[in-house]
């Protein structure tokens, strides 16, 4: 399939010039396309921020919700028509500060989704504050003495949540990037994917340059399926791996587990309520509750 | 066994043996323990509002007595176990039978039967037959291992036998006449009618956090929900549960949440995004005493100014307020069509003393309800805000059809892009608010009863329906009428009428300000001085409001 089944034609995009959003937004598109989804077949759920634009400036169904939200209407979007491909994508305030609650409880749930999270440590829709990935002692009008909150582990966090699918790209390495959103996307439940990206106009610190610096990838000797060997590499900070860090397999997703589909693959909008049934079960309450 | 299971079982044997019965139930906001009470009234003719009079007291712990003591007078007959009670037993006025509940229970094996005994003993005093009450305590224990039905039953049947002469010692002869129609009547309380009422209307996804008193539709659904392909799901808190419900009706499910005041002030933020996406959205809402925790197993009806304004911007909504048991479960299925027909969120506000009151009622009848889904097949140039005369965009679904369906909580131009075009704006406006006005077609009209003559009219909303009803029966004035409102929002367009009829208008509301009749005043200009009002977190009972209303019209 041709990545041009999912573009726009012309369009006012509100990114900076040489923000990692574009990069994000090519490669997905040419994830897609390899993965043959289909544009009539993939909603694209987001929250609020810049990356959060992402949808706008794609060729399918999408559902732009509210700051920190992505997750809780992408599960219910999966559970409610499984035969859909659905990517939940924001940046990381959104994703990690402002939905924290809903990230760590969408990994305990597992629906099939891809959470496609653009880290680039710092706020810029608001102009420059920290997020809860900015380093410590990254200066902003807010934080004017530095960052001094431990910045937040994603990997880390999902990890210790035994999470399905975790892993950790840079958006400069377009190849790289886009082999581990294929298996991020095919993977059965959920899957994280957080890439680095800078932002050219507020993060002065974390730039191309410095990612470059201190990026390294996972050897391939790096087992996948070793939780605790996975957790070791996501804490490390002096340099930063990418790769797949962490797979179970073994866990059943979300939609599986809510049992409606086990006798019935239908969507639920292709369903009607059984009267017939509801009648019996109103007839219960003639001599119990 | 708790006092619940004593409720379920007494009302069910007396239901099935022809009694009507009435139950409801106020309690602590405990696990266990703490003093909890549940009033239960049988009646030859259908009663369904919470009265004050208490005929029987059954105390089943230290305490109860002086926990119901407002309740009580020198008419009331109090069986009970003076060892258990100790001085609250000869705390009069009331007439004590000592009773040996817990004895004859230790006798049998096990105190814990004691309850059962005291179930056999008033099912003896209301006049059933012994083979119907061992028939009826067997099959509620069927579940449990064969000696526990048995060992029930049993106690159930020295409990019976106790009855002729804890009567002749109380002095009492209790006949109430029974009605073979009542038998094929089915007993439920209001949160089993909404969840009945949501299944009818082709609920299939409910996403709610546990919240007193909201939590037994949630149940209800979780329970009975899989053999109607419903998904019920408990998120990890209220903004997750609103966020999951709008993605659930974007994918083509009809979803719901239920939940309290608190918890549905987490909702907020996610109730005017389905405003801004033009979602449908139905929110079962159970009031309980606020601010914050409030009094969260007691009852009120003070979030109807909070339901009618929630949420940042402006965008229309309906309210249905149900006052009785038919009410809940059509109300509550017609909710999910008018939600899906119009594209806004509709309430169904009860509160704790609706969800926990039980009576019985004639069959539903599922020939008059509908489910009319309001989705479309998409063409490849869908556009999902399409600006129509009526506001009401048709509303496709990913998966269905052959257009992109694209939603946003920015302002949106027609496709559901983001714009900052500031005349597309105000067009936009126009068009969500236009969906009110033609969603006013089908207000539900109030109920005038009993005289579409009058001269005072007591105007009330949702759970109080029964109670002032029955006030006004015992006021015996033929002057006066109630006027029930179970829809409270938009406001029927006959409203001034019915009160401009009215030499004197009385609001009675479960609020300490009178939102309702704020509410009536914004729209008609009336503005109702005589109000009776409660906020103690106990519901009205019939002879207080009968009270208050002689009061107002003396």
């Amino acid at each position: 399939m041709d990545a041009k089944v999912f573009d726009m034609g012309p369009t006012d995009i509100a990114w900076c010039p040489g923000c990692g959003d574009y990069g994000i937004l090519t490669v997905l598109k040419r994830t897609l396309a390899e993965l043959n989804i289909a544009p009539e077949n993939l909603v694209m759920v987001s929250g609020i921020g810049q990356a959060a634009k992402i949808p706008h400036y794609f060729r399918t169904h999408f559902f732009n919700g509210l700051h920190g939200r992505a997750l809780p209407p992408a599960t219910a979007i999966k559970a409610a028509n499984p035969s859909m491909t659905v990517i939940a994508e924001s940046g990381d305030g959104d994703m990690y500060g402002e939905g924290g609650n809903h990230f760590i409880h969408t990994i305990r749930r597992n629906p099939s989704i891809t959470n496609i999270v653009h880290n680039n440590m710092v706020y810029g829709l608001t102009k420059g504050q920290a997020s809860p990935t900015s380093q410590l002692g990254f200066k902003t009008p807010v934080q004017v003495a530095g960052v001094f909150l431990e910045p937040f582990n994603p990997l880390a966090v999902a990890i210790a949540l035994d999470v399905g699918f975790v892993a950790r790209a840079f958006v400069g390495d377009a190849e790289q990037t886009k082999e581990i959103l294929k298996k991020a996307i095919t993977h059965k439940g959920y899957a994280l994917v957080d890439i680095f990206q800078p932002c050219v106009t507020f993060n002065k610190l974390n730039t191309w340059q410095w990612f470059k610096e201190h990026i390294y990838y996972l050897e391939d000797s790096h087992d996948p399926h070793d939780r605790v060997a996975a957790f070791k590499r996501a804490v490390e900070t002096d340099k930063l791996p990418l790769g797949i860090f962490y797979i179970n397999p073994n866990k059943s997703a979300f939609e599986d587990n809510v049992g409606i589909y086990r006798d019935d693959k239908r969507p639920l909008f292709e369903r009607e309520p059984d009267f017939v049934r509801l009648q019996t079960l109103i007839g219960k309450f003639r001599t119990a509750g | 066994m708790g006092i619940q299971t004593v409720e379920g079982i007494l009302t069910r044997m007396l239901k099935l043996a022809g009694c009507n019965v009435f139950a409801t139930k106020e309690y602590m906001s405990r696990v266990r323990g703490g003093n909890n009470s549940t009033q239960i009234r049988v009646c030859s003719r259908r009663v369904c509002g919470f009265i004050n009079r208490t005929d029987i007291l059954i105390p089943l712990n230290k305490g109860a007595i002086n926990h119901v003591r407002g309740r009580i007078s020198a008419d009331t007959v109090v069986f009970g176990e003076s060892d258990l009670l100790a001085d609250e037993a000869r705390s009069g006025p009331f007439k004590f039978i000592d009773v040996p509940f817990t004895r004859i229970a230790t006798d049998l094996g096990n105190r814990v039967y004691s309850n059962v005994v005291a179930v056999g003993m008033l099912a003896g005093l209301l006049g059933m037959k012994l083979p119907e009450v061992c028939d009826y305590v067997k099959q509620s224990f069927s579940a449990k291992a064969a000696d526990v039905a048995q060992k029930n039953v049993q106690a159930a049947e020295a409990g019976f036998r106790l009855a002729e002469d804890v009567s002749r010692r109380a002095d009492i002869r209790l006949d109430i006449g029974s009605d073979a129609g009542v038998k094929d009547q089915i007993l439920l309380s209001g949160g089993d009618a909404v969840g009945l009422g949501a299944i009818a209307g082709g609920c299939n996804f409910i996403s709610s956090y546990p919240m007193s008193p909201s939590t037994p539709v949630l149940v209800f659904l979780a329970k009975n929900g899989g053999d109607f392909g419903l998904i019920a799901e408990q998120a990890e808190d209220e903004i997750a549960a609103m966020n999951m419900a709008i993605g659930a009706w974007y994918a083509g499910a009809r979803a719901m949440v239920t939940t309290s005041g608190g918890g549905f002030a987490l909702m907020v933020e996610g109730l005017s995004m389905a405003g801004m996406l033009e979602s449908p959205m139905v929110i079962h809402l159970a009031q309980r005493p606020g601010p914050a925790t409030g009094l969260p197993t007691r009852t009120e009806q003070a979030d109807l100014e909070l339901a009618l304004y929630a949420g940042h911007g402006e965008f229309p909504r309906i309210l249905f307020a149900p006052g009785t048991l038919e009410q809940a479960f059509y109300l509550t299925a017609r909710a999910f069509n008018l939600a899906d027909k119009f594209q806004m969120p509709v309430f169904v506000l009860t509160d704790q003393y609706f969800v926990d009151t039980y009576y019985n009622i004639p069959d539903f009848d599922l020939s008059s309800v509908k489910v009319e889904k309001c989705i479309v097949k998409t063409a490849a140039d869908y556009k999902r805000y399409e600006l129509t005369r009526d506001g009401i965009s048709p509303r496709g679904i990913p998966g269905f059809g052959q257009g992109f369906v694209c939603v946003d909580s920015d302002e949106h131009d027609t496709e559901g892009h983001i714009t900052e075009d500031l005349q597309l704006r105000t067009r936009m406006v126009d068009k969500r608010l236009r969906k009110l006005e033609s969603a006013k077609v089908e207000i539900v009209a109030p109920e005038l009863y009993p005289n579409r003559k009058y001269e005072n009219l007591v105007v009330c909303w949702g759970s109080t329906y029964h109670i002032v009803r029955e006030a006004i029966e015992l006021l015996g004035r033929e002057d006066t009428s109630l006027l029930h409102y179970s829809q409270v929002y938009p406001l029927h367009p006959k409203t001034a009428d019915y009160l401009n009829k009215a030499k004197k208008i009385i609001a009675l509301e479960g609020n300490a300000t009178g939102q309702f009749a704020k509410l009536i005043k914004l729209n008609t200009g009336i503005d109702i001085k005589d109000r009776v009002l409660k906020y103690s977190g106990l519901s009205f009972a019939v002879e207080e409001v009968a009270e208050a209303l002689k009061n107002v019209l003396r």
